[in-house]
């Protein structure tokens, strides 16, 4: 039951999500590799995680935008992981990066760029291992671009063709790529917004969809909670000139 | 927690301030708030800096008014980490905000358990310690906070203490059972006992009056949990009939011996039933429970004698198992009545109470009866005595039939339970608390008086 020389990298160890996804597959008995910028709350989730599982979990300091120390992090880890799940996101302020461009390319970077430059550079890798597994968490809110948050949805949009194209990359090698759209989860990113409760996930729920996903049925794109399935289908058959009056 | 609408009352980067209706788990009253829910410990220590009026809440079950700040309330529900467990000695240090059902679903199958557990396993490490929660072994092992080995507290004046017996240990006393009143615990610390099985041997007694409860609760003193439940609707001859329940935790041997096969940790069982809405207020009248009491006395009565094995979950938290059951009441909320009685005056002070509940005929499901000794805090509520806790629907007569109530308890040398109490008035609080000075002077000491305050602790005078 214990794989246990089995490793997770999750990048984004500070998250509500990532937390949550570290704790399931730690309780699968998974080594965890904990990267986050913060290091310092990364270790109190590490912590948290090695006291309830009884497993080892270590913490590495990762911040996607500095995109030149990426190569040496992944070479500083104790181990190239058989999985990595990149759970990196920024919703931003959407009035704010109308108008403010570091905003604006914070938000881009951090969603697109940043998690897309890791998840190349361990490709890489476990193509030349011949084996891993990738999982990015990307969103709803890139499958069609609203007016409400459209430059984090555009950086998602990014992110989500980029693991597109890195599964159909991939797949001739049996390296499997999952995408992930959580749809609203409950987490800090989300505090304060009123989100209906059956569209809502937990981030407990995320982390088990996510391990059931990877490390089970292998699936390629998933929603956590299925409805936001049919949710997208109508959004994105909206006919572009009915959708651009619509108030989302 | 009601409604709630986004409104930054002081901007602070990253921190939202919501205005929010707060109440506790008996819905009355409630109170506007500005709730704060901090995701880190370190963020504690500047949100109450310098202010005033902000109390910590925990998963929000007090059932009155204690964990709702006057200004600001400080939600713990994101500190909720286990910062280090030790799975030789049990030793276990966690963040205030950890609900027990999350601590229990991680120890229980290791073998261990708490060494005091309340009536239902959804409030905070942070709330027990606060509320100085005892349990249906208080008799033998006191209440949660005796066996705190040490607390980090997050004081107004932006210090960060370590308390325990050797450090402090006023600070303790006053953090154990002080309602949140000293500052906002942080982290505690303290060690989990050993455990065989996940499963209670639990025998029940039935005791057709009053006099006799208290007596078999007295007698079996000697078993680690005792409890009584009372139907209060019963009257005359019968008044203050009960089923007392005792057990202890039942060994490997007796459970291969009784079910080979059973699961040796069984898990916890959520969510089985749930109330969804609020249930009209004429729900629960004098005939549908009696007929309740008159049923579960009964069957409790059929088990009576004969040891049985039943599972951690349903025998300590019985009431966990119907989700929202505080919505059962109404619209209009309820409120939970919990006082203790010295020793000596028991008998005749609650046999009163019952006779007037019973007369007054407001339905009860709830009427429990436990023997308590002297608890430690400040203001812990337990003391030598025999405590009686009955729920009441909100309703015109309730508020004077409870005065009456407070009367005969003031009398008899007893006290109110805080993390109950929605209602009770100045004097019968002073009354109860003969340490409320010492926790006066040492708030004026930490700076603790005149910031942190609930609207419990105003409505009480505790400056």
């Amino acid at each position: 039951m214990h794989p246990a020389h089995k490793t997770l990298l999750l990048a984004g160890g500070t998250s509500d999500i990532g937390r949550e996804t570290a704790l399931h597959y730690a309780q699968a008995g998974w080594r965890v590799l904990l990267a986050a910028r913060d290091v310092e709350a990364a270790r109190r989730n590490a912590d948290d995680i090695a006291a309830r599982t009884n497993t080892q979990v270590s913490v590495h300091r990762l911040d996607v935008l500095e995109t030149d120390r990426l190569q040496s992090f992944l070479d500083a880890l104790p181990a190239l992981p058989d999985t990595v799940v990149c759970v990196i996101g920024e919703l931003g302020d959407q009035t704010r990066a109308q108008s403010d461009f570091s905003h604006a390319t914070r938000v881009l970077r951090t969603n697109f760029e940043g998690p897309s430059l890791l998840l190349s550079l361990l490709a890489e890798r476990f193509l030349a291992r011949g084996s891993g597994t990738i999982v990015g968490v990307s969103s709803v809110a890139g499958l069609r671009g609203r007016g409400s948050n459209y430059v984090y949805g555009a950086a998602k949009a990014g992110f989500t063709a980029f693991l597109s194209g890195l599964r159909n990359r991939l797949a001739p090698a049996a390296i499997h790529v999952l995408t992930v759209n959580p749809g609203f989860v409950r987490t800090r990113m989300t505090a304060g917004m009123k989100l209906p409760p059956i569209l809502t996930a937990e981030p407990g729920e995320v982390g088990r969809a996510i391990f059931a996903a990877a490390e089970g049925s292998k699936r390629d794109v998933i929603y956590v909670r299925k409805i936001w399935w049919l949710i997208m289908l109508i959004i994105r058959s909206i006919p572009e000139r009915v959708f651009k009056r619509l108030k989302l | 927690m009601m409604e709630s609408t986004e409104m930054p009352m002081a901007p602070v980067p990253g921190i939202t301030i919501r205005r929010a209706e707060l109440a506790g788990w008996g819905r009355y009253p409630r109170h506007p708030s500005g709730l704060i829910t901090p995701t880190a410990p370190a963020d504690l220590t500047w949100l109450i800096a310098g202010r005033t009026g902000v109390i910590a809440r925990g998963n929000g079950r007090a059932y009155g008014d204690a964990a709702v700040g006057e200004q600001v309330t400080l939600s713990t529900r994101s500190l909720n980490r286990i910062c280090a467990f030790d799975r030789q000695s049990g030793r276990i240090t966690v963040e205030a905000g950890l609900l027990l059902s999350e601590l229990l679903s991680v120890v229980v199958p290791l073998g261990f358990f708490p060494p005091v557990v309340p009536g239902t396993k959804f409030v905070t490490i942070g709330g027990m310690i606060a509320s100085d929660v005892h349990g249906k072994n208080h008799h033998r092992d006191g209440g949660f906070g005796d066996h705190v080995e040490r607390l980090t507290l997050a004081l107004p004046n932006g210090d960060v203490l370590s308390c325990a017996r050797d450090e402090n240990a006023e600070l303790l006393d006053a953090t154990i059972g002080g309602m949140g009143l000293t500052g906002t615990i942080v982290n505690a610390t303290f060690v989990l006992k050993r455990i065989e099985t996940g499963f209670l041997r639990q025998t029940t007694i039935v005791a057709p009056d009053l006099a006799t409860a208290i007596a078999a609760l007295s007698r079996t003193g000697d078993a680690t949990y005792t409890v009584a439940w009372i139907d209060c609707l019963a009257r005359g001859a019968s008044l203050g009939r009960s089923l007392i329940f005792a057990a202890e935790h039942a060994g490997r041997l007796e459970l291969a011996a009784s079910d080979p096969a059973a699961e040796a940790f069984p898990p916890s069982r959520l969510g089985r039933l749930s109330v969804p809405v609020d249930l009209p207020g004429w729900t629960l009248n004098r005939f549908s429970v009696s007929a309740f009491n008159e049923a579960y006395f009964r069957l409790g009565a059929a088990k009576a004698g004969e040891p049985r094995l039943v599972e951690w979950d349903p025998y300590f938290f019985p009431l966990d198992g119907v989700g929202g059951w505080n919505r059962i009441y109404g619209r209009r909320g309820f409120l939970q009545y919990q006082c203790v009685i010295p020793t000596a005056q028991a008998e005749p002070v609650l046999s009163e109470i019952l006779e007037r509940v019973s007369r007054h005929g407001s339905a009860s499901f709830l009427a429990v009866l436990k023997q308590l000794r002297a608890g430690h805090g400040l203001l812990s509520f337990p003391m030598e005595g025999f405590t009686l806790t009955l729920d009441l629907p909100v309703s015109e007569g309730v508020f004077a039939l409870l005065d009456a109530f407070d009367a005969l308890v003031v009398a008899s040398g007893g006290r109110l339970y805080l993390a109950k109490d929605a209602r009770q008035s100045r004097s019968t609080f002073e009354a109860g608390y003969p340490n409320l000075p010492r926790m006066r002077d040492l708030r004026r000491a930490t700076g603790a008086g005149g910031h942190i305050s609930s609207y419990q602790s105003a409505r009480l005078g505790i400056q």
